[in-house]
């Protein structure tokens, strides 16, 4: 895949500095972006790129491409050596990481640009917006009609989902019954940003959190009661083999449910297509149950913004608002199944319009979505609660676990004087 | 004159070294000296806050030990009170070691290990760092198992091509060719093979036992993932060292065995008395490098376990890389990394001082 992606940014770094030749009186911009291997996402950003280079005669966007797994340690690179991009694609909790390091420079887009976009996909930090992203994304509980209806478990709402108790409930009787490996997966096999993305807001509904951006601190948020209650629910879910372990593969990640072999997942927006294709109206999409503190997913994609070093950044900004056209946004919705940033947009999507099949996704954002921790300190704060989650999840006692994480973050916050 | 030719073919000679010495300086002299430097003080990998220096503190946070008795709960007659199973109940180390004013120096302090004391008390062996504690010992126990069996296997491999019979350059290319494969495919194949579930290894130790055989999560294990991982290096490196074995075997000249055929020995005298301390040199350079090899222990890690389950992967380079590159702490990662030098240094000044020509 790396390969892969490496052959195809090296032939649209080509294709499109020869488009660059031909009209020589624009400015080369350059754009990362994360998505390399992705052939779908590939043809919506190039034919969205060819459309801006062709609208005006100024600026000519040249893009470079990279597999998501080495995204964030390229542009770290290339910070370090000074050869950031004109524009950087950045995923939204690592955002004020990147603005605090002084890698970004606020947008400076015209008045009302983003009126009526959702709120995960605008990146702000200190009161300033740093990113702007086409499309958000959101995760549910993936289930089958039948097979609820089957077992006599309830399908919750969005205005009642389930409680911790009736979810538990739900779990057991799918176990008992017999027909599948495990009754739930949460996707253990998805190491990486996942882990805080999807189990951060489990969490958060129990009435703990990674880390307090506000003060900054992890004690007592991460490893308080909430957090242990959290903790051990957690464990039991493996120890009681409700869902698959670390080891879980990725391939049995890809099909587990569309196979039957889970009878629920737990899964984002990008990967109902499948799951759609196969089960058509029998597919459930759940509202995330409620904990006792509220049912919370986690809000915030990948999106866009104009690096510090930039001597264009008039042309970034530029490219950065022609972007976010409705046409554009309701693209990479269609290719790729992200929830379009604004109504409007999602009126003109596939999934997303009125009646259209990933509709609940929409309105799961627009109720459930809170966005992760907002401090630069996220990005170790995320790592050290990825291993916690994985320790406890292989049997680790659950205080020890979550007090060493609390530990790290706070050694890492003090070291850093708070990010302030 | 006197500076004459023999002058000149000396600056001759510098200048032809100079762009490999350049080369060392930029690439090898000054990131080792950087490492150093770098590890007295609290740099970030991005940050616009100005590195300050801290002395040892990167050290004292990844060696710091201690040690705790930890007296059972007792009630008010002073009985130790135990569990439905007879075993004393303790209190949690956390009331000690977390914002305790009593235990100051226990602060932060987390348990690496812990043996039975005197009349139920516990002595606890505290670190500062387990994460490290536990890099550390992996990285030992892997250098340990995998040395000796690498360099011999390898050496028994070695033996047996070295014989002048049909196609067995068939077999030198079958037992190199896992090296020509790079590593990181290696580990990736590896891990289907490891598969808790349909992994190869299960499927074939099921057939083989005719279903007796439960399957193991070999990587998903934290008590069998190590020695997967090591018998899985052990098999990739194995061939690389074998060559390097047969280059040796074959500096060995014939007419030595030819003597012992005419004396009458066996097999085991010709290989005791000619072909051992024929290797000699090869065998220290094998147990240099692969010594030198298993301490820099990362990618089979990287991809097939990262570290996990519970720690039982994890090893001082992807320590190291993992607090430099991905926790953006520079400063530790090159603490990590000069503790690394140190281990590596000592112990192949070791194995060089016990592999010394004694005569």
């Amino acid at each position: 895949m790396t390969l892969n992606g490496a052959l195809k940014t090296t032939l649209s770094v080509l294709a499109l500095s020869a488009v660059g030749v031909a009209a020589q009186a624009q400015t080369p911009l350059s754009l990362w972006y994360h998505g390399a291997g992705n052939p779908v996402e590939r043809d919506v950003l190039i034919g969205l790129i060819e459309d801006f280079n062709t609208s005006q005669s100024d600026w000519v966007i040249e893009l470079a491409e990279f597999p998501q797994a080495s995204y964030n340690e390229s542009v770290v690179a290339a910070g370090l050596a000074g050869n950031l991009p004109d524009i950087v694609d950045v995923d939204g909790p690592i955002m004020p990481n990147w603005a605090w390091a002084g890698y970004l420079q606020p947008l400076d887009l015209p008045d009302g640009t983003t009126d009526g976009f959702l709120p995960g996909t605008l990146g702000y930090w200190n009161g300033e917006l740093y990113t702007v992203g086409l499309w958000d994304a959101a995760v549910a509980v993936l289930a089958r009609r039948s097979v609820l209806d089957e077992h006599g478990i309830r399908i919750p709402t969005l205005d009642e989902p389930w409680d911790l108790e009736e979810f538990d409930a739900a779990l057991t009787t799918l176990q008992a019954s017999g027909d599948f490996d495990y009754p739930f997966d949460v996707g253990m096999a998805w190491t990486g940003e996942w882990y805080p993305y999807a189990f951060g807001p489990f969490l958060q509904s129990f009435g703990g959190d990674i880390l307090d951006a506000s003060v900054p601190t992890a004690e007592g948020v991460l490893n308080g009661d909430a957090g242990l209650d959290f903790g051990d629910w957690w464990q039991s879910l493996f120890d009681r083999d409700m869902v698959p372990g670390v080891s879980q593969d990725a391939a049995d990640r890809e099909t587990g449910f569309v196979d039957g072999n889970y009878a629920m997942q737990w899964n984002g927006n990008w990967a109902v297509l499948s799951a759609l294709e196969t089960f058509g109206d029998d597919l459930l999409i759940l509202p995330a149950p409620d904990f006792g503190n509220g049912p919370t997913i986690g809000a915030a994609s990948w999106q866009f913004g104009v690096s510090s070093t930039t001597e264009h950044a008039d042309g970034a900004n530029q490219f950065i608002e022609f972007m976010l056209q409705d046409e554009y946004l309701a693209a990479f919705s269609d290719a790729l199944g992200l929830i379009p940033a604004t109504a409007s947009a999602a009126a003109i999507s596939e999934y997303y319009s009125e009646g259209g099949p990933l509709e609940v996704f929409y309105g799961l954002s627009e109720a459930q979505a809170r966005l992760r921790a907002v401090t630069p300190g996220y990005l170790v704060a995320a790592l050290e609660f990825e291993k916690a989650m994985s320790d406890i999840a292989s049997g680790a006692d659950v205080a020890d676990t979550l007090d060493a994480a609390t530990d790290a973050i706070n050694d890492d916050l003090e070291r850093n004087n708070g990010y302030q | 004159m006197a500076a004459g030719p023999r002058g000149k073919q000396t600056l001759t000679g510098w200048a032809m070294a100079s762009p490999a010495f350049l080369l060392m300086l930029l690439f090898l002299i000054t990131p080792f000296f950087l490492a150093f430097g770098l590890s007295l003080t609290n740099q970030r990998l991005i940050s616009p806050n100005p590195a300050e220096y801290v002395g040892a503190r990167n050290f004292e946070n990844l060696l710091g030990l201690s040690f705790f008795v930890l007296e059972p709960e007792r009630d008010e007659a002073g009985e130790v009170i135990r569990d439905d199973d007879g075993a004393p109940e303790y209190p949690r180390l956390r009331t000690f070691t977390r914002n305790n004013p009593d235990y100051p120096h226990l602060d932060g302090m987390r348990e690496w290990m812990s043996i039975g004391w005197t009349d139920d008390s516990r002595l606890v062996l505290l670190a500062s760092d387990v994460v490290f504690m536990k890099a550390l010992t992996n990285t030992i126990l892997f250098v340990i198992v995998v040395a000796p069996m690498q360099a011999g296997i390898a050496l028994l491999l070695a033996l047996l091509i070295n014989q002048k019979l049909r196609g067995i350059t068939v077999f030198r290319v079958i037992y190199f060719m896992p090296v020509v494969v790079s590593i990181v495919v290696v580990a990736f194949l590896w891990r289907f093979i490891y598969d808790g579930q349909n992994g190869l290894l299960n499927s074939m130790l099921g057939f083989l036992s005719f279903g007796v055989f439960q399957p193991v999560d070999w990587l998903g294990n934290p008590n069998t993932a190590l020695a997967s991982i090591m018998a899985m290096s052990i098999w990739q490196g194995v061939g690389f060292h074998m060559i390097i074995w047969l280059a040796g075997l074959q500096t060995i000249p014939v007419s030595l065995y030819e003597a012992a055929d005419i004396e009458g020995a066996n097999r085991w005298q010709k290989f005791r008395y000619i072909t051992w301390p024929g290797l000699r040199n090869t065998a220290v350079l094998v147990l240099v490098i692969i010594t030198m090899q298993c301490f820099a222990l990362f990618p089979q890690v990287d991809v097939m376990t990262r570290g996990g389950p519970l720690d039982s992967t994890q090893t001082m380079v992807f320590q190291a890389v993992q607090r430099g590159y991905e926790r953006q702490d520079i400063a530790g990662g090159s603490a990590i990394s000069v503790l690394l030098f140190v281990f590596v240094l000592a112990i192949s000044l070791t194995q060089r001082w016990l592999t010394r020509d004694k005569d």
